[in-house]
């Protein structure tokens, strides 16, 4: 599966998904510059990404933890997300986004 | 006055906890460095409640309490905890032994330095955006040290947790406060969200939808805080604007410190843990070697194996005879006697 993402640059990346991980754990490793200081356990908000419109209800939404946590990050959009929270899935080949200022 | 011990632990967290422990049972005396308030690191700022997996023997444990059982492990060793400030400054003394500045000007001497700083101090994090320089030193308090100096002022706080109401209710005695924060939902104390809620009812203070734009400097010593709700723009002149979006991790002064670093972690052997440094040890999250993996249980191991080679440094004439803790009649009495 593949991830499309724009860097906080405005470069464009297309990297190789895997349904068993979490889009912040494909980005970290792509060394895309996503801190994820927690590691991915929802207690920082270092992963923040902006998912394209047409992704977006293909996800599952944010929980109340998810939505505490983006309360820490900047510029929060409707599209925003926390990258360590969405499950990759076959559903989700092709997936558009971007990651946030940090 | 300059405190003296063996080894100075630059970080609390769980690793620089257990390293006082596997100090202490070599006889080694430990002052304790953090920039948080408390001991605990990450698992105590980021993630108390959150359930850990992986310590060896515990099915289940918060980072809270493996902090708090830690804590009293250590305890019986006596350890010297100076919270609230950061190592500045390190530097060799003619005795050979580190001298260590803090930024609260405590001077420590010690002859080892274990660093234990996990991905580095929390420190507040910034607003993103380029050009801020000037206004930060001025106009931008991201920690309120002198509350005198906001007195009649015009404050715009944003954030929505413990810090951002706390402030927003205690300065709202002496200055006219805004909080601005994107949603009207507060993930902090509830006595302090009803409080601010209460306030607010009385016109004492005031809240505001939305998040920083942009800043701009103005030349009465003002700021101007455009602030974005949905696609709507507003811009509003303060003295001050404090910011609390919560802590990040920034490795700091360990980066001058002359030690070998990749890609800012520390690099060390893995038989002692010695950074590129003597007398200079790495353990945990901040140190890199081949194979190194972030688990709290590495640390553990890396801070026994490091202890093993501070004896040396700290006793150089006494011969280091292997003890287990069940068997050593003299560990029990160090154990028992707290």
């Amino acid at each position: 599966m593949k991830i499309r993402v724009i860097d906080r640059d405005g470069n464009k990346h297309e990297l190789e998904g895997d349904p068993n991980s979490t889009l912040m754990e494909i980005l970290r490793d792509a060394d895309l510059d996503i801190e994820a200081a927690c590691g991915g356990c929802c207690a920082c908000a270092t992963c923040h990404v902006y998912i394209n419109d047409q992704w977006l209800e293909k996800i599952s939404p944010k929980d109340d933890d998810e939505e505490s946590m983006l309360d820490q990050a900047f510029d929060v959009r409707n599209t925003s997300r926390l990258s360590c929270q969405i499950s990759l899935s076959d559903e989700l080949d092709g997936i558009e986004l971007e990651i946030a200022k940090e | 006055m300059i405190e003296k011990t063996d080894v100075i632990i630059i970080g609390a967290g769980p690793v620089g906890l257990f390293a006082i422990f596997e100090l202490g049972l070599l006889n080694i005396s430990c002052h304790v460095i953090d920039n948080l308030d408390k001991p605990g690191g990450q698992c105590a700022e980021l993630y108390p409640e959150k359930p850990i997996y992986d310590i060896p023997s515990r099915v289940s444990i918060t980072g809270q309490q493996l902090t708090d059982d830690l804590l009293a492990q250590a305890k019986p060793f006596k350890p010297v905890y100076h919270l609230n400030q950061q190592v500045e400054k390190i530097a060799k003394m003619e005795t050979n032994e580190w001298l260590v500045e803090t930024s609260l000007n405590n001077k420590i001497r010690a002859k080892c330095i274990v660093i234990a700083a996990g991905a580095g101090s929390f420190v507040p994090r910034k607003i993103p955006l380029e050009n801020l320089d000037l206004i930060e030193e001025k106009n931008i308090l991201y920690a309120v040290r002198n509350k005198s100096i906001l007195e009649g002022k015009d404050l715009l706080i944003a954030g929505g947790g413990d810090s951002a109401l706390d402030w927003t209710n205690e300065l709202s005695k002496i200055a006219n406060v805004t909080l601005m924060h994107r949603r009207k939902e507060f993930r902090a104390a509830p006595d302090s969200v009803s409080k601010m809620l209460e306030l607010e009812k009385n016109k004492k203070v005031s809240f505001l939808l939305g998040q920083i734009h942009n800043i701009e400097n103005l030349k009465n010593n003002k700021i101007k805080v455009l602030v974005k709700n949905n696609d709507e723009i507003q811009s509003f002149e303060v003295d001050y604007l404090l910011p609390f979006f919560g802590l990040k991790m920034e490795l700091g002064p360990i980066a001058n410190w002359g030690l070998n670093l990749m890609e800012n972690l520390i690099k060390v052997d893995t038989e002692k843990f010695e950074t590129s440094v003597p007398s200079i040890f790495a353990i945990g999250d901040i140190n890199t070697y081949p194979g190194k993996l972030k688990l709290i249980l590495s640390g553990f191991h890396e801070a026994a194996l490091m202890a093993q080679e501070c004896f040396k440094y700290c006793f150089p004439d006494k011969k280091n005879v292997f003890r287990y803790t069940t068997s050593s009649k003299d560990l029990h009495k160090k154990l028992n006697s707290s």
